[in-house]
């Protein structure tokens, strides 16, 4: 069994992706698109048309100064005029595609690249994602190819296969900030930019991926049994667990134990496996945005680890309740945010594209402004908005507990369904349809893609009111933040930074492990030093990204099941070493659901005489049982070869002539009558341990 | 250990439907109902004979209760198990299940208490209470109730298989009647069994493969209801049906369709809606009770349990968003026009189905919508049976009845057809019936045991039948063993014909080539027991180092002897040998000459040149120029032994066989023969 990381991403957008082989198949989590490289490029440029037109070319004319040692601070003029290419995960071009047996996907996000893979020559592997999640996961990838259209709208059709921005000439002229955003530290990366996948391929990825329950049991090729579990991330979002004959795997990607919208995180179901692959990188996410210090605007919302006493067996739903209290609180305080900002006149823009956010800021923000008696039309732009809120509300089966309750009680699962009926919530595809047109009234709040900020209708939103000071931006945290906002400053916009729970916390890592009682944990290499306050009663195998680690074997030995009627036909040989008895096996061995079986076959049995034998054949014993058999025998002396000492040799005189040549590790039998060889063979069978 | 089936209900009868198998000591309820038929202690099944002589509760007699769908005859007594009787373990059934079933029950028990004046037998609390114990389970959703007992649910509304074919090209009407009906599979070690509940093979011809697996199963529990009957075209009924309500408004009639709340309202709501879109009619379609119109709320949420055809209107216009229906006010009931409505209870046994049946029975303008089946007693079943003119209510009121009667005859059931495709798909290894016609049972039981060779039961009520549970022994095994019975190792015996002027060039042309594959790698397992160690099986080649010892090979030989004449002066030109292997030139010649005879003779397995001696398998045979070989048994008269070649063999009893046949090729072995096959010029 091997592993390897083959990224380990960066926050919720973009989750790691890793490969596993065991059982003979080559396993890939997750397949994700780094979004966040999309900064590099300029936005959409609407508003600033007319200035482009004079900037692009000095644009190129001021690349001596770019070049310079001590570089200025970016300007919005630095970034990428030209379509945007995406960036997918660096190190799996090391790996042959053709060669993946199986792909799991854990997330919607986590599927954002897999066109890519899909469209490759020679792929063929299965790939299984929660129907939650491949529902979801298209729409968002429908929704990406729609905004990049827009943008190739602007740009026009690509003139080569290379863009000139790629060519290293070009790449030497950027400031080293956008360069090492492109090439990497190593300048390793350049390998994984691909202009977007088309429609075509998004609808063909789709066509192979094969939807499972929450816990649906699927078996791969007969060896593998893979299941789902919720993941509390996002809706569909999942963890997985694969049996096979080698033992069992438990996979965690970034998982939230108390979800308000998403079915909880259900480690219960992960425990008892052998391998726990750990791959929830948030709380490297988060340690790193406290390092982070903005100019703009933000919430500390990161309360120091807590100081966690607690022992596993209290390792309890009570404790993780409270980060659900925590979001809660955190929500609230954005609406009263959102709600202060239209009260003073000025929109709210929110472009975060977190489902699970959406769907409860909507309902929050609803009620806050209902509290408050305001008639604030709320907005959403997307081109799949439609179909991905209808879509929330008939999946009760991936929501939390108190959503299933709303199933139970005939209420809708979201409220969203209601709003839009009371006319509060305004759903349209794009920021140019007429009824948008309409319908508009300023202020508003608008929910809107892309994060980015780079794609979709928020950049013309932004660049509408990032000169009002009475407007609000709700920002996703991300280190990115400052590059994000550069093409549109200056901002007299008020920017709120927020970050939101994007897996296991820290605190709740060990725990977490040592609940699962699993006997190998996989760790980040990275996490390793603050994830663990004391001993743990799992051994602990670090990696690190493109590295591959030998996995120890999980059993000690593969197991079979042999058919009770099967069984019963045995014949036992007591060996003469005591309490040891042996038998011959028949019938036929398949592998089912993971499984060695040995089941009767209906093929005749095998003779059963000892096609093995062992141990030393004494000579006088021999003759015993031959002559007990009415065999004569005597032992032969005074062979000419008998020199060699340990040699003896038997002559069969009756009833027919044969000749056993007896060595200390062999035995000869000679004779010209078939029957009376077997006999002789018989008589040796009942003085030597034989099989 | 085995499997116990307890049959509290729906034994030889429909109604009631609750079984209790005991799964190696695992102890399942499937399904709570209860009879309609009945209203003393007949109603519920008989509880007490769960508890056997120990005197425990409920909670220690059952590990789980499994309800498989909402009908009442299914779920009807689960309250009153729970909370008068007291069980407080674990339920299961289906998200739609949950959502709908409280809404059954607390219909039912309006009409008991509210317009029978029943005493109440649950009330609202215990509905409410007993929907808490249970937990909601997604179609294939693997459940590990505990560390043994794991159960699966699977889609019953539309069980097909692929190898049925699709007839008609005209769409469906989806079956969404029982909105999330479910078989369960449930599984304790090694042994599995199937309960179907209700279930329903009509073909949709917008699903494809077969929603359950091809399991492994000891038992099947399946219901029989219309086992005998084969069911004419859903579609013909559908079109019928349609017609009907169409002639009634076309004529200014009014249609009074008495349904139950659930199931059937929206099933008929879908095909008239759709219907009046597609012929743009205007005539208002009515539910009677706000219970559909929330019914229909629950339908929309969980419409990706229905068909795929109406699952994929979600995003557009959800099918259960019905666009010509509107709630039906009681002082609407003598208002002027044609209508549609739609009331409950469905037999018109009383409340307001009644009520309007009143009003619009009379006139001879108006229809009223049977369902399929009517319980003695109701008025549906008095207008079933003949064409009655005037109904006795009660002593004092008769009814006048003019208007049409329209019988629709969809069932949620399945039929003989599709329990016979279900059994035969699934192949288990024994069926059990419940929930059926006795006489018709007993015919469906005749053919599955005849058709199918499967041993059937058709217990009656209170009844138990056990049969046997299939049981591995577990043991370990060895890489080595797994290795190479896992990678193919056929052997291949052949029988092909040498073309003597290609040397040992094969040459199959027009020869049948008889190709016989082998694969008995299993048998070189062992496996060994030990006392107080796990059982463990090793290949053969392992055996020894794990039990400390040396092997003591036991090897055949036979020196045999062959005359073969003078044959000097040919030997030298005629016979090439194959390679450039140096070798005494007689002794190697005979062995080429052997060589190109068996390979001619020989078909027991693939030979082998070494040079030195010629092999097959553990087969090994050379020329022998001892003159006192230990393996020479015929005494050989020393004057003749210029005629004479020995050729010693060895083997090993594995091949015995091959060795038995060389040497009957090697005793009759004369140049003649060899000259003849081997094409010497």
């Amino acid at each position: 069994m091997k592993f390897t990381c083959l990224g380990k991403g960066g926050g919720f957008h973009y989750p790691p992706c890793h490969m596993l082989e065991t059982c003979g198949f080559r396993i890939l989590f997750d397949f994700p698109l780094d979004l966040s490289a999309l900064r590099i490029f300029s936005p959409v440029p609407t508003c600033f048309s007319s200035s482009l037109d004079e900037e692009t070319p000095s644009c190129l004319g001021s690349d001596c100064q770019k070049g310079e040692e001590n570089e200025k601070p970016l300007i919005a003029n630095d970034l990428i005029y030209a379509e945007p290419w995406y960036k997918t995960v660096k190190n799996l071009h090391l790996w042959n595609a053709a060669f993946i047996d199986v792909v799991l996907i854990s997330s919607p996000m986590g599927m954002l690249g897999l066109p890519f893979l899909t469209r490759m020559k020679g792929f063929s592997a299965k790939i299984y994602a929660t129907e939650a999640t491949a529902r979801v996961g298209q729409l968002m990838m429908e929704e990406l190819v729609s905004m990049h259209m827009e943008l190739r709208q602007i740009y026009g059709a690509e003139e080569s296969d290379f863009p000139q921005w790629m060519k290293w000439k070009d790449l030497e002229l950027l400031p080293s900030a956008l360069r090492e955003r492109i090439l990497g530290k190593d300048g390793g990366e350049l390998g994984g930019w691909m202009p977007l996948y088309s429609a075509v391929d998004v609808k063909d990825c789709i066509q192979k991926v094969q939807a499972l329950k929450y816990a649906e049991a699927t078996c791969y090729n007969g060896t593998l049994v893979i299941k789902a579990f919720s993941s509390g991330l996002e809706i569909g979002g999942c963890n997985w667990t694969i049996n096979c004959t080698k033992g069992d795997i438990g996979f965690i990607s970034s998982s939230i134990f108390v979800s308000g919208h998403a079915m909880d995180f259900d480690y219960c179901s992960l425990k008892g496996n052998e391998l726990i692959l750990f791959s929830d990188f948030s709380s490297l996410d988060a340690t790193e945005n406290l390092d982070n210090d903005f100019s703009v605007q933000s919430i500390n919302d990161l309360s120091p680890p807590r100081n966690n006493s607690n022992n596993c067996e209290e390792f309890t739903r009570s404790l993780l309740a409270e980060d659900n209290l925590e979001e809660r609180e955190k929500l609230a305080f954005l609406c009263s945010c959102v709600v202060d900002s239209v009260k003073s006149g000025g929109s709210v823009l929110i472009p975060i594209n977190r489902l699970g956010i959406v769907l409860q800021l909507l309902e929050q923000i609803s009620d806050a402004l209902d509290s408050s008696n305001m008639k604030i039309p709320i907005y959403i732009i997307s081109s799949v908005a439609e179909e991905l809120l209808a879509f929330t509300n008939i999946i009760p089966e991936w929501l939390c507990k108190q959503r299933q309750e709303k199933l139970f009680s005939g209420e809708p699962l979201f409220d969203h369904v209601k709003l839009v009926k009371d006319k509060k919530l305004h759903v349209f595809p794009a920021v140019h349809s007429s009824e948008l047109l309409m319908n508009w009234q300023e202020p508003c709040i608008v929910f809107s893609p892309h994060w980015s900020l780079r794609l979709g209708s928020a950049v013309h939103l932004l660049q509408r009111w990032c000169g009002d000071q009475n407007s609000l931006l709700l920002l996703e945290n991300g280190v990115d933040a400052e590059l994000a906002l550069l093409p549109f400053k200056p901002m007299a916009m008020k920017v709120l930074q927020c970050s939101f729970l994007s897996g296991i916390k820290l605190q709740n890592v060990q725990p977490l492990l040592e609940t699962l009682q699993a006997k190998f944990v996989l760790f980040p290499e990275e996490l390793k030093q603050i994830s663990f306050s004391k001993a743990n009663s799992f051994s602990l195998l670090c990696y690190s990204e493109n590295e591959t680690l030998h996995i120890p074997r999980l059993k000690e030995s593969s197991e079979v099941d042999i058919a009770m009627d099967l069984a019963s036909q045995f014949h036992f040989k007591k060996l003469k070493q005591e309490n040891i008895s042996v038998t011959r096996l028949n019938g036929e061995l398949s592998l089912y659901h993971g499984k060695h079986r040995l089941l009767s076959g209906n093929k005749e049995t095998r003779l059963k005489r000892p096609l093995v034998h062992w141990g030393s054949l004494d000579v006088e014993s021999l003759l015993t049982a031959l002559s007990r058999m009415g065999i004569k025998a005597t032992v032969e002396q005074g062979m000419s070869d008998c020199d060699r000492e340990n040699v003896s040799l038997v002559n069969v005189h009756e009833p027919g002539r044969a000749f056993i040549e007896i060595k200390p590790a062999s035995t000869v039998i000679t004779a010209g009558d078939e029957n009376l060889a077997s006999l002789i063979f018989e008589a040796i069978g009942s003085i030597v341990d034989g099989i | 250990m085995a499997i116990d089936c307890l049959v509290l209900g729906a034994g030889q009868e429909v109604g009631k439907s609750c079984v209790v198998v005991s799964i190696n000591g695992k102890r399942i309820m499937f399904d709570c109902g209860m009879h309609m038929g009945y209203l003393d202690h007949r109603r519920y099944p008989d509880f007490s004979l769960i508890l056997g002589s120990g005197g425990s509760g409920f909670d220690q007699a059952l590990d789980c209760i499994i309800i498989t769908h909402f009908h009442l005859d299914h779920v009807g007594a689960l309250p009153y198990f729970t909370q008068v009787c007291g069980y407080g373990g674990p339920i299961y059934m289906t998200y739609p299940t949950k959502a709908l079933a409280p809404l059954m029950l607390e219909d039912f028990r309006k009409v008991m208490v509210e317009r029978r004046g029943e005493e109440e037998q649950f009330t609202s609390d215990h509905i409410a209470e007993c929907m808490k114990k249970v937990i909601a389970v997604d179609l294939k959703q693997t459940v590990q109730v505990d560390k043994d007992l794991q159960i699966r649910a699977y889609y019953a509304g539309h069980v097909r298989l692929a190898l049925e074919h699709m007839v008609s090209s005209k769409p469906f009407l989806p079956s969404t009647i029982v909105i999330g009906a479910a078989m369960f599979y449930a599984k304790v070690g090694d042994t599995a069994i199937v309960y179907t509940g209700d279930y329903n093979m009509t073909p949709d011809r917008h699903l494809g493969a077969a929603q359950i697996d091809r399991l492994h199963l000891d038992l099947l529990i399946t219901e029989s209801t219309y086992a005998t009957t084969t069911r004419d075209s859903k579609y013909g009924r559908e079109r019928e049906f349609l017609k009907a309500v169409h002639k009634c408004i076309a004529g200014g009639g009014k249609v009074l369709i008495p349904t139950f709340a659930l199931g059937r309202a929206q099933e008929l709501c879908i095909l008239l809606d759709d219907y009046w879109e597609r012929m743009n009619l205007k005539v208002p379609i009515y539910f009677s009770a706000g219970l559909t119109i929330q019914a229909n709320m629950y339908y929309k949420m969980l419409i990706s349990w229905t068909s795929q055809k109406i699952k994929e209107t979600y995003s557009t216009r959800n099918a259960f968003d019905f666009k010509n229906v509107t709630n039906f006010d009681r002082s609407m009931i003598d208002a002027p026009g044609p209508c549609v409505l739609f009331a409950t209870p469905g037999m018109i046994s009383g409340g307001f189905s009644l009520e309007v049946f009143k009003h619009w029975a009379p006139s001879d303008k108006n229809l009223v919508t049977l369902p399929g089946y009517c319980v003695a007693g109701t008025i549906g079943h008095k207008l079933m049976s003949g064409k009655p003119t005037k109904i006795d209510l009660d002593k004092d009121t008769q009814i006048d009845v003019r208007c049409q009667i329209h019988q629709l005859s969809f069932s949620p059931h399945t039929d003989a057809k599709g329990i016979m495709d279900l059994v035969k798909f699934l192949s288990p290894k024994h069926v059990l019936l419940v929930h059926g016609e006795k006489p018709k049972m007993a015919t469906l039981k005749g053919r599955i045991q005849s058709e199918l060779g499967i041993p059937c039961y058709d217990p009656a009520n209170n009844d138990t039948v056990s049969i046997p549970s299939t049981h591995y022994v577990k043991a370990l095994a060895s890489d080595t063993f797994i290795r190479s019975c896992s990678h193919p190792n056929f052997k291949f015996l052949e029988n092909s014909l040498e073309d003597g002027n290609g040397g040992s060039r094969f040459k199959f042309g027009n020869s049948e080539l008889q190709l016989q594959v082998t694969d008995e790698r299993v048998a070189e397992g062992i496996l060994v027991m030990e006392k107080s160690k796990k059982a463990k099986v090793v290949h053969q080649e392992e055996l020894l180092l794990m039990l400390g010892e040396k092997e003591h090979k036991v090897q055949f030989a036979y020196c045999c002897p062959v005359r073969i004449g003078s044959l000097e002066e040919t030997k030298s030109t005629d016979i090439t040998p194959t390679n450039n292997r140096l070798c005494v030139t007689g002794r190697c010649l005979w062995l080429r000459v052997l060589f190109a005879r068996l390979s001619s003779e020989f078909s027991g397995g693939n030979i082998q040149d070494f040079g030195e001696y010629l092999q097959v398998e553990s087969f090994q045979v050379s020329i022998c120029s001892k003159d006192n070989c230990p393996n020479r048994i015929t005494e050989t008269q020393k004057n003749n032994s210029e005629d004479v070649v020995y050729f010693c063999c060895t083997w090993s009893i594995v091949d015995e066989k091959i060795a038995q046949k060389i040497i009957s090729i090697l005793e009759n072995f004369d140049y003649s023969t060899v000259q003849g096959t081997g094409g010497f010029t």
